[in-house]
């Protein structure tokens, strides 16, 4: 991308590591698991995908190679929202669909943090929805885990904004209206960086998200599936079974072409007839008429395959994406907030001393009296 | 040239009023500058439609600056105009109305078209017809004079006459024997790379001088002497300005960077466009989403360890409600400042208003109690701001910082402090355990472990090894800060939080009391007490002279903290059975009194828009002091202090 207006500022740091500037463990010492799990009991209900993702969260921390005491997860209001209680990070509890703002102030402050929001499907896209669009334009350095069970479970069950329309809940017990928001769909036209899908039950695919999202500098997006077993219980089943899942995941891999299903009925992803999205077909079908099979390029700076690809997900969920939709680098706004404040420090010879701030109090255009 | 008389005055109000396009607030900004650099004493009040541009020519599009300046220490713009500069005929028929009879008037006459006058309701020409009798009128083709002026530049004769304004100044300029030589450095400085505006603005407003100086219409020319003051070096400034130098200079001193979040809103965005240029002292502005947003990012920069603060008006503050709550729980300092402007919902934006006061005090769910602290000048706005600073990173703590629509724009000068002087207050970061496990060996940091003085708890900040811990708005535990669903616990954290704010260390009230100082007994008094909060301080200030002139006896005393309140306020209020409370709301602190102190005060209340005049607290004053007074006995049953 190429600023319209000369912005006179060095090159901006972008494409860089999520991590870089946040101070790693000196050399020979690792953490583990215990590390990062806080003495907190552990309040969700039996089976919830939560635990799952603790878990790999937990486990999966160490391998950033972080002080502990770098890391900051903020939540907002939901059952995914007591995650930052149960690990032993810096953390903050705090209301419902603000926590994206909060890490902003943090994130754009401290550049020494590895900043990560936990936020619900109703935290995130109902209440909060503003804060999380433009945390994404703005892209702040920070990870976002969006928990997505397509329910409001914290207030017991009603419908969430990703749950299929008529839904019969308590709070729409003649089924829900409105459509359902699609939060890969959302990301991408929110101007995200990083918008990646993943699995509560798929330990291995959510490490290897969560990892390349951590190492993105930017705000990174990533929408976990999550069961909730009393509220919405199986919503992701078909996604989960081993044989229907084959027909149903599309596993994004950068550079490898989009062909899926089990061997012997294989399936492409191939541009759509019309030329704007795309559709899945059979995939000797498709070589046989010629139409190739699109291979995935995350990277790539216009949005518009990620977005066509998130469309093949609906609540029918034929056809799931998972892995990652988009990487892309773009200057973060934590990263050119600091600079202007470094710049103006530079232009004006260092720091602001006493008597800077004298004559800052001063101004033009003063007078004196005796 | 005509010799001129000069005559000298002890103080002049003077309104320049035109169309909200015709310039009238930078051409009182420079009347203002010139007059503040010339040492007089002074007080503006800026006054302007919310709409950007109403349609031109009609009264609600009229705006208007008024200065009040003397050479004696004064306290308000002015209740009335002796001078009123009219740009056009809707100027002049929404300011005719508060010039004394016998007042000065200097009209535009350029617009005084057929059309124009019907547009304002005028039949006849005001100039013409007789209706301005009995005031001095100047009536001067101000514009086609300043399009006269600038023949030959290549402007087209609509851009030439929008220098009007300078004309206007320049004449005025004269007619007070004003400095002009800033002015001129004012207008290089604003137009120096359009050469033609430049030369056009400047040549606009030396016309109106020499206007001044050769006819004969003004005989006679104006001095006001220099006030005195207090040794030192001045400026002038405005409260927005001031506010926002105030949290620069106290961050300064903390050490602490500032994180601002903030929403545009009027009449607030000047503090966010203040600090967004000051990044040299490393303050980090960010433009949020929405109100609430700002205040969240300005909380998320405090658990940090950066002085968040948010800049909002009235409907902005009721937005970031749950967030203020949110840092109540948290236990985080956070400077809230709040311009108020008239309300309720969108109200009057470019109005003042004071009817904020409860929703700062209590606008919030459940028992969240905040320091709130309220400036009572322009320059008070400064060391307000520096206050709320060390309440909220000393109590960790947020603090609404309560200013107005009046004190936000209006300007007065301000003697320079010393930086050396200003209070450092150490943030005083938590840098290890403060406390042990079980074990009563293993140490662990306790997050909500109070000071015992001032019971605030740890401020410790990601990055600091050793202290990793979790907060949220859920209850906390005493002392751990785990989560607690424990009645007595959370009657406990309740009642604790209470404390903290209500033990935040504020100066005792002085009272001027002319009564009490003269050496009488010790118990003398005035009859009537007004005792004022905010920026009714000037109003009220001249208003008690005034009274005082009249023989009658008034104390006047003035609260910059609203919580808490000062510990001796009980005391003072049980000293005067008559206390007036003039608020620009409907009684707010009032109801604070009355239920805290069990006073029976009597209010004095407007809502128009504006600050009160000296006159309608003269007023109220003489009459509660004419007013039956209690028995004693009585007086003292309804002064006891509730506790
Ligand atoms: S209600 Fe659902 S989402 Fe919430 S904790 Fe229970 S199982 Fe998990």
């Amino acid at each position: 991308m190429t600023a319209t207006v000369p912005l006179g500022m060095p090159a901006a740091r972008s494409g860089g590591s999520g991590l870089d500037g946040v101070p790693a463990l000196p050399e020979g010492v690792a953490l583990g698991k215990k590390d990062f799990t806080s003495a907190q009991e552990v309040r969700w209900c039996p089976g919830c995908g939560d635990y799952a993702v603790l878990a790999a969260v937990q486990g999966f921390l160490p391998e950033l190679g972080l002080r502990r005491e770098n890391v900051v997860f903020i939540s907002g209001i939901g059952c995914s929202s007591r995650f930052p209680y149960y690990l032993d990070t810096f953390g903050m509890h705090s209301i419902h669909g603000r926590a994206p703002a909060i890490a902003t102030g943090l994130a754009t402050s401290r550049s020494d943090l590895s900043v990560w929001v936990v936020t619900g499907d109703g935290d995130a896209l109902s209440i909060g929805g503003n804060h999380l669009i433009h945390a994404m334009r703005r892209n702040v350095n920070m990870t976002v885990l969006l928990f997505n069970n397509r329910i409001y479970g914290l207030t017991k069950g009603q419908y969430s904004p990703t749950s299929e329309t008529g839904k019969v809940t308590k709070s729409t017990p003649a089924g829900s209206l409105d459509a359902p928001f699609n939060p890969v769909s959302l990301a991408l036209g929110a101007e995200a960086t990083f918008v990646a899908r993943t699995l509560d039950s798929d330990r291995k695919h959510l490490t290897s998200v969560l990892r390349a999202a951590a190492e993105h500098r930017g705000t990174s997006l990533v929408e976990i599936y999550q069961n909730c077993p009393i509220f919405n219980d199986g919503a992701f089943d078909v996604l989960k079974d081993r044989d229907e899942s084959v027909g149903r995941l599309v596993r994004l891999e950068d550079g490898q072409p989009l062909l899926f299903g089990a061997e012997g009925a294989q399936k492409a992803v191939v541009r759509s007839a019309s030329g704007f999205g795309v559709e899945v077909l059979d995939a000797a079908a498709a070589a046989e008429a010629g139409r190739e099979v699109l291979v995935h390029d995350a990277g790539a700076d216009d949005p518009s395959a990620a977005f066509a690809l998130s469309r093949l997900d609906d609540v029918s969920m034929a056809h799931v994406p998972v892995g990652i939709f988009r990487s892309v680098a773009r200057p973060t706004y934590d990263d050119l907030a600091r600079q202007q404040l470094d710049e103006a420090r530079d232009v004006a010879g260092g720091p602001a001393s006493d008597d800077d701030l004298a004559a800052l109090l001063a101004g033009g255009d003063t007078w004196t009296v005796g | 040239m005509t010799t001129k008389q000069v005559e000298t005055l002890d103080r002049v109000v003077i309104r320049f009023a035109g169309d909200s396009g015709d310039g009238m607030q930078l051409t009182g900004d420079r009347f203002t500058a010139e007059t503040a650099s010339l040492g007089n004493d002074l007080a503006t009040l800026p006054n302007f439609p919310a709409e950007i541009r109403a349609p031109a020519g009609t009264l609600p599009g009229v705006s208007s600056f008024q200065l009040h300046f003397a050479d004696h220490d004064i306290s308000t713009p002015g209740d009335a105009p002796d001078v009123l500069v009219a740009m056009n005929p809707a100027a002049l028929r929404a300011n005719l109305h508060d010039v004394p009879r016998g007042g000065t008037l200097i009209v535009d006459t350029d617009d005084f078209t057929k059309r124009n006058l019907a547009k304002v309701g005028y039949h006849t020409s005001p100039l013409d017809d007789g209706s301005l009798e009995s005031y001095q009128v100047h009536a001067l083709p101000m514009t086609s004079m300043t399009v006269k002026a600038l023949e030959g530049l290549d402007l087209s004769r609509k851009d030439a006459e929008r220098s009007k304004n300078m004309f206007a100044l320049g004449l005025l300029s004269w007619l007070y024997d004003r400095p002009t030589a800033a002015t001129e450095r004012f207008l290089k400085a604003k137009f120096g790379k359009r050469a033609t505006v430049l030369e056009a603005n400047l040549r606009a407003f030396r016309a109106g001088w020499a206007f001044g100086e050769t006819t004969e219409g003004f005989a006679v020319r104006f001095t006001v002497p220099p006030a005195p003051a207090e040794k030192g070096t001045y400026r002038n400034v405005t409260g927005n300005t001031a506010l926002a130098y105030g949290l620069v200079a106290a961050a300064h001193r903390a050490g602490l960077p500032i994180v601002l979040g903030s929403y545009p809103i009027t009449p607030a965005s000047d503090i966010l466009h203040t600090l967004s240029g000051l990044k040299r002292f490393g303050v980090t502005t960010i433009q949020a989403e929405d109100e609430i947003a700002g205040v969240g990012a300005a909380l998320g920069a405090s658990f940090g360890g950066s002085l968040g603060i948010t800049s909002t008006s009235g409907p902005g503050l009721a937005l970031k409600a749950e967030t203020i709550g949110l840092a109540v729980m948290l236990e985080l300092p956070l400077v809230i400042v709040d311009v108020q402007r008239g309300g309720p919902s969108t109200g009057l934006p470019t109005k003042t208003e004071q009817s904020d006061l409860l929703q700062a005090m209590y606008g919030r769910n459940g028992e969240s109690p905040v320091p709130v602290v309220a400036p009572s000048t322009p320059t008070d706005c400064f060391d307000a701001a520096v206050d709320a600073v060390r309440i909220a990173v000393t109590y960790r703590t947020p603090v609404v910082l309560l200013s107005d629509g009046y004190l936000a724009n209006g300007s007065e000068p301000w003697k320079l402090p010393r930086v050396d002087d200003l209070p450092a207050v150490d943030p005083g970061f938590a840098t290890e355990p403060n406390g042990a496990e079980a074990d009563g060996v293993t140490p662990a940091f306790r997050p909500y472990l109070r000071d015992a003085e001032t019971l605030a708890r740890p401020w410790a900040v990601p990055g600091t090894a050793g202290l990793e811990h979790r907060v949220g708005g859920l209850e906390k535990a005493d002392v751990t800060g785990d989560i607690s669903y424990d009645p007595a616990n959370h009657d406990r954290m309740v009642r604790l939080r209470r404390a903290k704010v209500k033990g935040v260390a504020v100066p005792d009230i002085e009272v001027d009391d002319p009564t009490a100082t003269r050496g009488g007994p010790q118990d003398s008094r005035s009859e009537v007490l007004v005792l004022g909060w905010g920026s009714t301080y000037g109003p009220i200030t001249a208003a008690v002279r005034a009274a005082r002139k009249q023989g009658l006896s008034v104390a006047q005393t003035h609260l910059r903290h609203i919580n808490p309140l000062p510990g001796n306020l009980g005391e003072v209020l049980r000293r005067y059975p008559k206390v007036l409370v003039p608020e620009m709301n409907l009684g707010q602190l009032a109801l604070l009194l009355r239920g805290r102190y069990l006073a029976d005060v009597t209010s004095c209340n407007q809502v128009r828009g504006l600050p009160f005049t000296s006159t309608e607290l003269v007023e109220a004053i003489s009459a509660l002091h004419h007013a039956p007074a209690r028995s004693h006995h009585e007086a003292r049953a309804v002064h006891g202090e509730a506790r």
